[in-house]
């Protein structure tokens, strides 16, 4: 199955959301991406029991601390599906895409010394 | 006489002793004292004053006893270990005796968490079995609880409340044990509601000989409406009102409830009259100072006896 | 442990506003394990002031490390030799660590970035109870194991007080009252006699600062430094 998905996003592979940690997503940020989303299984159909679940905390532990920081919240955010779901792949690639838009670029980025 | 305090004398006579309570006002008009005190003379032996009370400031429960004695009222003095450490506790015991106090009730007080200062320190540094027995040992052996001497010692009438109704059940009356081992004259349980369990309280209070250490007097806060009652059930930590006080008050019109509190705390007293191992009520009637001269009276506890 | 709680943001942010080139130093131990000060801690605070400050206009140089405990001179020697680099030192350390820390490098102002919360035991991962107090004195002999003077809201020794709630205390109905359950442990191992006695005022031993030297170790001359 061939999908489209917004090109402007960027997969990082990992065994497992549960494996997501806070600073990866932190860091995403602060070098300058303008959103960071992670794609878990469904809640309760974690392979590990628990590890999106965690992912889930962890993402709202971030929107607190870039609201905290004075970033938007917005710009990270967990969803769930089960595998072989492409097509709800694709959009919710859209959806964060759209999201992120509205909120415009990283505002990082017109500071100096952003990578 | 271990300090000559009217209280002391009535009990120690044989009388039915009868004490009532004003809590200080959250200001400084001494006024407000007065004011309540003047529904409280000449119908109680001794007026319970509160300290801090749920852990609200208010005027010191001192100075409160002191306009009560302008007053020509006996106040008996309440102090709570949660607002000052041994060192002030023992120098309000001694300023207090000075100027003319002669009863104190110790007690733990309330958890700062309940007041207006919920992020004060409470203090602690003793608890009331402790200061109970500070007070004994400045008053009996004239020594500060560090064992230095004291030159004139305080002569106070000690006293403890007691809750008959929390649990463990079984452990209470070993409480009560306890504080007569520290040292306490008298005791004032909490507002009883549920006699069955009170009965119990005291026919083992009894059995232990108890009763015969320490003069106990039954507290007693008539409600005022069906809302205080289920405010109290539900709300009051240590409290026991039982199901039967309820509906008595819900039976009645709501115009009615008053009075039937009222009546109940009547029926409540004159059981206690009887009951062996009582020698008095307590009588708490939180701002409805204004009723205690008609309770007293129904109350069939008029005139106190002058000794 | 020695359990911590990582301080506000905006709090850390004023303490540090002045300062150019912070170092933030984490502490591997106590405060790693309850999730409040090591290395993940430490990573995650600097790219937060790292971002906050860019946003702020006000872009501050930003090192960072964890040592394997700071209330330990051995370890905090570690840092000799950089610190000289920064204009100001962040710790995530506890109260104690922070204090070592700056009693090291007295010239350099050292901001605390945790507020340290007590000794607890771990009851889940994140999830973590006050024990003790450190009063000096266990009692814990006499009162079932159940220390009185942390876990009962009063610190009473001679309790329960009369606002035990069915098995709460009287603060609040989720807390236990530490009274009620120091009687049932008591009970159950047929000890109840424990609390038949008053127990005397406490002799509080953290009036004034301890010192612990343990037999057979003497205190050198001078600590070394
Ligand atoms: S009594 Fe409590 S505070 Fe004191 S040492 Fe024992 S556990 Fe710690
Ligand atoms: S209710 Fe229990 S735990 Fe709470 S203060 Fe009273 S004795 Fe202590």
């Amino acid at each position: 199955m061939r999908l489209n998905y917004p090109s402007n996003v960027k997969i990082i592979l990992v065994p497992c959301t549960g494996k997501v940690d806070v600073i990866h997503m932190l860091t995403a940020i602060q070098k300058g991406a303008d959103g960071v989303y992670c794609v878990g299984c469904l809640e309760g159909a974690c392979h590990y029991n628990q590890g999106n679940l965690r992912c889930r905390e962890r993402v709202n532990h971030v929107r607190s601390l870039l609201q905290e920081v004075g970033l938007e919240p917005e710009r990270v955010r967990m969803y769930n599906l089960s595998s072989g779901e492409g097509p709800t792949f694709a959009a919710y690639a859209k959806e964060m895409t759209e999201n992120i838009q509205k909120l415009g670029p990283n505002p990082l980025k017109k500071k100096a010394g952003v990578a | 006489m271990k300090s000559g305090s009217n209280l002391e004398k009535v009990l120690t006579a044989g009388h039915f002793a009868f004490t009532g309570e004003l809590g200080p006002p959250r200001g400084a008009h001494a006024e407000e004292v007065r004011k309540k005190a003047v529904f409280l003379k000449g119908r109680v032996d001794s007026v319970n004053i509160t300290d801090n009370q749920t852990a609200m400031v208010r005027m010191a429960s001192w100075a409160a006893s002191l306009i009560l004695i302008q007053e020509g009222l006996e106040p008996n003095y309440q102090m709570v270990c949660r607002d000052r450490n041994r060192l002030a506790m023992q120098a309000d015991i001694l300023g207090a005796c000075a100027l003319g106090i002669r009863n104190m009730l110790c007690l733990s007080g309330d958890h700062c968490q309940f007041g207006d200062h919920p992020t004060a320190k409470g203090v602690f540094d003793i608890d009331s079995m402790q200061l109970i027995s500070t007070v004994k040992k400045m008053r009996d052996e004239g020594k500060f609880l560090s064992g230095a001497d004291l030159d004139g010692k305080p002569q106070i009438f000690i006293g403890a409340a007691s809750n008959p109704f929390a649990d463990p059940f079984e452990w209470r009356v070993h409480r009560l044990a306890k504080k007569i081992s520290a040292g306490v004259d008298f005791v004032q349980t909490q507002c009883i509601y549920n006699m069955a369990k009170f009965r119990e309280f005291i026919r083992q209070a009894n059995d232990m000989g108890l009763t015969e250490k320490a003069y106990i007097l039954a507290g007693v806060t008539p409600m005022k409406s069906l809302g205080m009652a289920k405010y109290m059930k539900g709300k009051v930590p240590g409290m026991d009102v039982p199901d039967e006080i309820i509906s008595r008050l819900q039976g009645v019109a709501r115009d009615k409830q008053a009075e039937e509190g009222i009546k109940i705390a009547l029926e409540q007293i004159a059981e206690f009259k009887e009951m062996k191992g009582v020698h008095g009520v307590h009588l708490m009637a939180i701002e409805w100072e204004h009723r205690v001269p008609e309770i007293a009276e129904r109350a069939g506890m008029l005139p106190r006896p002058k000794v | 442990m020695i359990v911590a709680k990582r301080k506000p943001f905006d709090e850390i942010m004023q303490l540090v506003k002045g300062h150019k080139k912070v170092l933030v130093v984490g502490c591997g131990t106590c405060v790693a394990v309850c999730l409040a000060g090591g290395e993940k801690e430490v990573a995650v605070l600097a790219t937060e002031l790292d971002m906050g400050r860019k946003l702020a206009n006000n872009p501050v140089e930003l090192g960072s490390i964890t040592l394997e405990r700071q209330c330990d001179r051995e370890y905090l020697a570690q840092l000799d030799g950089m610190v000289k680099d920064y204009d100001a030192l962040i710790s995530m350390a506890c109260g104690v660590g922070i204090q070592f820390l700056a009693e090291r490098f007295p010239d350099k102002p050292v901001f605390p970035a945790v507020d340290t919360c007590g000794l607890a035991v771990n009851q889940d991962v994140g999830w973590y109870e006050e024990r003790c107090r450190s009063c000096g004195r266990c009692v814990l002999g006499l009162t079932g194991g159940i220390c009185p003077v942390t876990m009962c809201a009063k610190g009473l020794y001679n309790g329960p007080c009369g606002g035990t709630n069915k098995g709460s205390c009287e603060i609040n109905a989720d807390q236990p009252c530490a009274w009620f359950n120091i009687y049932e442990r008591l009970k159950a191992q047929g000890r109840l006699d424990c609390l038949l006695k008053v127990q005397p005022p406490q002799e509080w031993k953290d009036t004034t600062p301890r010192t612990l030297i343990q037999p057979g170790y003497t205190k050198p001359e001078k600590a070394k430094t």
